[in-house]
């Protein structure tokens, strides 16, 4: 009898199988605009399921902003709270722009786990496989900055610029970071390991974001440090930030974010493409 | 040149080569429509590497092939719609749960939102995975990674399908369900080009069979003829005592006029052999040395047999060190 049950069990099974497969008509290929929007719901879901990864947008600005605040303030500016007006828009570029770098660790990941090679036999317009992701970065950025201002604000940080003139520091912010991330994702598909890939940020990072207007005005430098400062990407992101928030920007240097993120991506983006495309 | 149309892989000369290595080295291949194709190696023969060469994944570095007619190196998009790949290492979202996954695949092939979970669901119930739909990937055992792997792949039914060791690590129920699910797959017409050390696998599932050593195709056809490609018949037989090993050689040799190999283990010998009379008279003579005979078989090779004699001794041990290595 049961044998019997057994039997028919497996034969209702066998016809589910079938079924299943039979049943399945080719739509036509995703909008790159619909993949895109799949991609980026991806990125969503990996954060409901590991929400770990949120950390470095929700703890990272916070413990920047307290340490250098107050270790830093009184020595440099005389004052925490004076300094904290100057300090806090620059530490935010520095914040975002670190952040960055775990789109291309992300990316690496994805690459040695096999599922970059399902997604490179889709007909699928491919770079929206890295929009995707990077429109979800974007919005993490904005959540480290939202809480980096909001706790200033309660630290005694008050931008001239208003509201609109966060809003706008925030947009710049976004739109060189985006740009930014390109050059993770090139890295991420060179390297082979993530202990490497973490070792070449920090090596990219580190002078680029120290060696800037960040912490110090740069006319206090000795003159050859002063001129790499001046050209570094992150102080004229950070030139331009600080001027919005305080409602003294200038259109020069929105300008001249704008060239340099379009610059980064204009570079960086194809060669992403092309290595995700080509890649061995 | 028009394709003939039942051709799902026409490859000749593929090559690859990584740094100094011809990681695969002339392969020509044919593989009909509709049939399953067996690629059988030991480790690192190359047959990833060709897999992910017809699979656009790689590029060669000689040779041209054509999917359904199409050619390789320029119509990557036409073939990428037509097949699909599950690799021999699990290529899903492990943090994401199986109906996410699904559902995720399903929007990347153009389904919308609605069909595509429909589908989701359809594949998760046909390949056993209800329970588990909810569930994140990692925590999957062996062979659920597996079937979610294979139905993220069949989402929507590809004209070719790559399997790459589709049952590497599984214990016979969960093979014999992805057997049921290639087999499933083979009856609404997909082709199948599947990879695997296991033999059997081979035998039970593939029309055809290539057996690929050193990058480099060794024998092709049936698994019946490439049997029949090393002999008819082969008696094994299997010693109670090593010792006894190299007397027996002697006395098989004399009786059966033919060949005796001594394979890989210290008790064991086979002969290529088709007189049933006189391999009786052989076994009555090893009893009569007393030499103990703990196993013995006469009939058609196995196909281990096959692969043993045609990949040959060494290539056993060269993939045996290999795997060490790595
Ligand atoms: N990306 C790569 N770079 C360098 N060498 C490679 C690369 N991929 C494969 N190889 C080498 O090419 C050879 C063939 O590898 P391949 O993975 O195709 O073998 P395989 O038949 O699939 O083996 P296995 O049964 O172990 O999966 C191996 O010697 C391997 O080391
Ligand atoms: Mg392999």
């Amino acid at each position: 009898m049961t044998g019997y049950i057994e039997q028919r069990e497996k034969e209702a099974s066998e016809l589910r199988l079938n079924e299943s497969i039979a049943s399945s008509d080719r739509p036509k290929p995703p909008s790159a605009v619909a993949s895109t929007l799949t991609f980026a719901t991806r990125a969503l879901l990996r954060i409901k399921h590991v929400p770990e990864q949120m950390f470095d947008v929700t703890v990272f600005p916070v413990i920047f902003l307290l340490m250098f605040t107050y270790l830093f303030g009184g020595a440099i500016a005389g004052s925490t709270e004076e300094y904290l007006q100057f300090l806090l828009p620059g530490i935010l570029v520095m914040t975002v722009a670190q952040i960055t770098m775990y789109t291309g660790i992300d990316l690496n990941n994805d690459i040695r786990k096999g599922i970059f090679d399902r997604f490179r036999t889709l007909p699928i317009w491919l770079p929206s496989a890295l929009i995707g992701s990077l429109l979800v970065d974007v919005v993490r950025y904005s959540m480290a900055s939202v809480i980096m201002i909001t706790l200033g604000f309660a630290l005694g940080f008050r931008p001239e610029g208003g509201l609109m003139g966060v809003m706008g520091a925030i947009a710049l912010i976004l739109v060189f970071s985006f740009s930014l991330s390109w050059i993770w994702t090139v890295c991420g598909l060179i390297v082979r390991s993530e202990k490497a890939l973490m070792m070449i940020s920090f090596m990219v990072l580190f002078p680029l974001t120290f060696v800037s207007n960040v912490f110090v005005d740069p006319r206090t430098l000795p003159s050859w440090l002063e001129s790499f400062v001046d050209v570094n990407p992150i102080s004229i992101l950070a030139t331009a930030v600080r001027g919005a928030m305080h409602g003294t920007v200038t259109t020069q240097q929105v300008i001249l974010v704008l060239i340099v993120s379009v610059i980064m991506t204009a570079i960086f983006a194809p060669i992403t493409v092309y290595l995700y495309r080509n890649k061995k | 040149m028009e394709a003939a149309p039942d051709w799902a892989i026409e490859a000749k000369g593929l090559v690859k080569i990584f740094g100094k290595h011809r990681a695969v080295d002339g392969v020509d291949l044919t593989v009909r429509r509709g049939t399953v194709f067996g690629f059988l190696g030991p480790n690192g023969a190359g047959k990833t590497t060709t897999i992910r060469l017809l699979a656009t994944l790689l590029k060669p570095d000689g040779g041209s092939a054509r999917i359904f007619g199409h050619d390789l190196s320029k119509e990557g998009d036409e073939i990428r719609s037509r097949i699909s790949l599950t690799g021999q290492y699990a290529s899903i979202d492990e943090d994401l749960t199986g109906m996410e996954n699904l559902v995720m695949m399903g929007r990347l092939m153009g389904y919308g939102r609605a069909a595509a979970k429909a589908r989701a669901a359809e594949l998760l119930k046909a390949f056993g995975l209800q329970e588990a739909a909810k569930r994140q990937v990692k925590n999957y055992s062996g062979g659920m990674r597996r079937r979610i792997d294979i139905a993220a792949s069949i989402v929507v039914t590809p004209e070719l399908l790559f399997l790459d060791e589709p049952t590497v690590g599984l214990d016979p129920r969960s093979r014999n369900q992805v057997w049921d699910i290639i087999r499933a797959l083979v009856g609404s017409g997909t082709t199948v080009l599947l990879t695997t050390q296991y033999l059997e696998e081979a035998d039970q599932l593939a029309d055809r069979i290539a057996v690929i050593n050193q990058g480099k195709i060794i024998a092709e056809g049936t698994s019946s003829e490439l049997k029949a490609s090393v002999g008819t018949g082969t008696l094994s037989l299997q010693l109670v005592n090593a010792e006894d090993r190299p007397r027996a050689v002697n006395i098989l040799e004399d009786k059966l006029s033919a060949a005796v190999r001594s394979m890989p283990d210290s008790t064991s010998l086979t002969a290529q052999i088709n007189d049933s009379f006189l391999v009786a008279d052989a076994l009555s003579e090893l009893a009569r040395e007393r030499i103990a005979v703990s196993d013995f078989s006469f009939g058609r090779p196995s196909l281990d047999e096959v692969f043993l004699t045609l990949t040959g001794h060494e290539a056993a041990q060269e993939a045996q060190s290999e795997e060490g290595v790595s």
